[in-house]
């Protein structure tokens, strides 16, 4: 079988600038669409990017290839950032994600895996895909397909008590074609986590689930590289990154602030940011 | 999928001596042996349960086949998340637990992994309706078909006995996309003839009657033939049907019920609030107004006893079936 995949960026100054260009286009598209979640698409963009353009192997031309790593965004509100990452790598045309949100776009507010290609389950509704990622792991396995299976969820969407059931199957069944990502950005949509709904100490309690443990600075560039090929040499188990991030990154005014969680920036934000984002 | 059949109604090739010899089987025990079947001959299928592989009969398959079993614990939101991944990885997962638990407890995963998601999976159920009997109102599903139902891309299936059972799983793991099967607790009487083979959509026609058409699905197969039989030594015509696919309904076959008797009784070990009579009103209040009168539990919950005795508290019964009618009639 030909297998083309895009060319895999090793680069770290690439990475970043890649990084740049998705944060931007994320905001285009919440200011297009005039509402979505700026913050938490925002904070996991490093590593998405990390995950998508240094470590997956995909084709879009063929969405379902049966050898493709597989990506699932738990945290489906961060729907702008996995759609900025797709159009980046030619999922769909990019004037596309000028209809984020947009009545019959395929572009839904989460990620629906009808409309478009490459999406790999339709998520939403928090705290379901991980157990889904398990599943793609082990059928895999069950395959002998050395495929992988990527997974970010939130920090606040660990509250959901199946992400810890998933966190057992996970264990149990010695699932280490499977990366996890939580991205530990501390905020929620009514404030603080450890004010609303408290999930410390996340790094012990996922420990104490039979997992392997990463913590690192979820936007430093060559920690998220080498966490992610940590979490690939870690056989036996699965494997979580803790990547402790700040809402709303990238942009001075969107940074640690809660009501920036699903509030779209306006115009002149926007302009704002872009210049911000470039400069950054 | 299987091989065509005939549009037109079926009707019974009446051996009714070799059917009734048959002793009753659990459709649960049938789903068991149609698995360990198919664990043979079709190596994409895949099985997970929530701690109760022996009740639900999936530890046939579990022993024989480990290695594409997946225990998942007391866990049926999990169970289901993970039968939608391995669904997208091209295996044919059969996930089974208690109907109550299975529908209620995971309703919003089968909502979104499942049916928007419309990945491949099978949710086939136990333990439905009051027969579960002794446990209780906690454990008996009575409102399973109306949480199935109304989800899109879900197909909802109700099989009468063992030998429907069978036929249905070995038909829906040929279909494509989710599918929820209701199976029971009891050991049930054998109704189905010899030669019949089970169509996702198509209802069994036992008879079409004059004065009053029976549509039951599940247990209550059983019942309703016994009421005709009585009812026709009362001079009543009475037809039975075998609706055994409640979504998508068998619109034509309940049409042409409608039509020839211009009274419908439903009979289901269900809430007849969205369930099988919840379907048949739909269509016909929108398609042929008829009188329909609606047996199965009346908005209430369960509670614990005997399958029988708890089946005559709920007037599921071909006597209260038989009563239903011929004060319908009496209008």
């Amino acid at each position: 079988m030909t297998v083309m995949t895009k060319g895999k960026i090793t680069d770290v100054q690439e990475l970043k600038n890649v990084a740049k260009k998705i944060r931007i286009n994320i905001l285009h598209m919440l200011t297009q669409a005039g509402s979505g979640h700026t913050g938490g698409s925002l904070s996991a963009a490093d590593v998405a990017v990390a995950i998508y353009f240094s470590k997956m192997s995909f084709n879009p031309d063929n969405p379902k290839w049966e050898n493709r790593d597989r990506f699932i965004l738990s945290k489906g509100h961060a729907a702008p950032l996995l759609y900025a990452i797709m159009a980046e790598a030619g999922y769909f045309p990019m004037e596309t994600i000028n209809n984020l949100r947009k009545v019959e776009s395929p572009l839904q507010g989460h990620p629906c895996c009808k409309h478009i290609p490459g999406i790999e389950v339709s998520t939403g509704s928090l705290g379901q895909g991980l157990s889904v990622a398990n599943g793609m792991a082990l059928g895999l396995r069950l395959d002998n397909n050395p495929a992988k299976v990527y997974c970010i969820m939130g920090d606040g969407e660990t509250q959901e008590g199946q992400i810890w059931e998933a966190a057992m199957t996970s264990a149990h069944y010695k699932i280490d074609n499977l990366c996890a990502v939580v991205d530990n950005n501390e905020l929620q949509i009514d404030g603080p986590v450890e004010e609303v709904m408290g999930i410390q100490p996340i790094h012990d309690k996922w420990e104490a689930f039979g997992w392997h443990v990463i913590s690192i600075d979820g936007h430093d560039m060559e920690e998220i590289l080498k966490a992610l090929d940590e979490a690939e040499s870690v056989k036996g188990k699965p494997t979580v990154i803790i990547a402790n991030t700040t809402k709303g990154k990238g942009v001075s005014f969107f940074e640690d602030k809660v009501e920036y969680h699903g509030v779209a920036p306006s115009q002149e934000e926007f302009d704002k940011a872009v210049k911000e984002i470039r400069n950054g | 999928m299987g091989e065509a059949q005939s549009t037109e109604h079926r009707t019974q090739n009446t051996d009714k001596s070799r059917t009734e010899e048959k002793k009753p089987v659990a459709t649960r025990d049938a789903y068991g042996k149609a698995l360990l079947e198919l664990g043979e001959k079709r190596p994409d299928v895949v099985v997970l349960d929530a701690d109760l592989s022996g009740s639900t009969k999936t530890i046939g398959f579990a022993k024989k086949f480990p290695d594409r079993f997946f225990n998942m614990g007391i866990a049926e939101q999990d169970m289901i998340g993970t039968a939608a991944g391995l669904a997208l990885t091209g295996k044919v997962p059969f996930a089974s637990t208690f109907a109550v638990f299975e529908t209620g407890r995971a309703w919003d995963q089968i909502r979104l992994t499942v049916c928007y998601s419309n990945t491949n999976v099978k949710l086939v159920a136990t333990h439905s309706g009051i027969t579960v009997g002794e446990d209780g109102a906690s454990h008996q599903a009575l409102e399973d078909i109306a949480l199935m139902r109304a989800l899109p891309n879900m197909t909802v299936i109700v099989p009468a006995d063992a030998a429907e059972t069978e036929s249905v799983i070995n038909t829906i793991v040929d279909q494509k996309g989710p599918v929820y099967v209701r199976l029971g607790r009891a050991k049930v009487p054998c109704v189905m003839p010899d030669d019949y083979k089970f169509t996702p959509g198509k209802a069994f026609v036992f008879h079409i009657g004059k004065d009053v058409n029976i549509v039951a699905a599940g247990i209550t197969v059983d019942m309703a033939r016994k009421a005709a039989e009585i009812l026709s030594e009362e001079g009543i015509d009475a037809g039975v049907v075998n609706m055994s696919t409640i979504k998508p309904l068998d619109e034509e076959t309940l049409l042409t019920a409608a039509q020839s008797s211009g009274l419908i009784v439903t009979a289901e070990e269900h809430s007849v609030i969205g369930g099988l009579g919840g379907a048949v009103c739909e269509f016909l209040a929108e398609n042929y107004p008829v009188p329909v009168k609606r047996i199965g539990t009346q908005d209430s919950f369960g509670c614990s006893g005997s399958p029988a005795e708890l089946l005559k508290l709920h007037g599921i019964t071909a006597e209260n079936i038989v009563e239903t009618i011929k004060e319908a009639l009496k209008k």
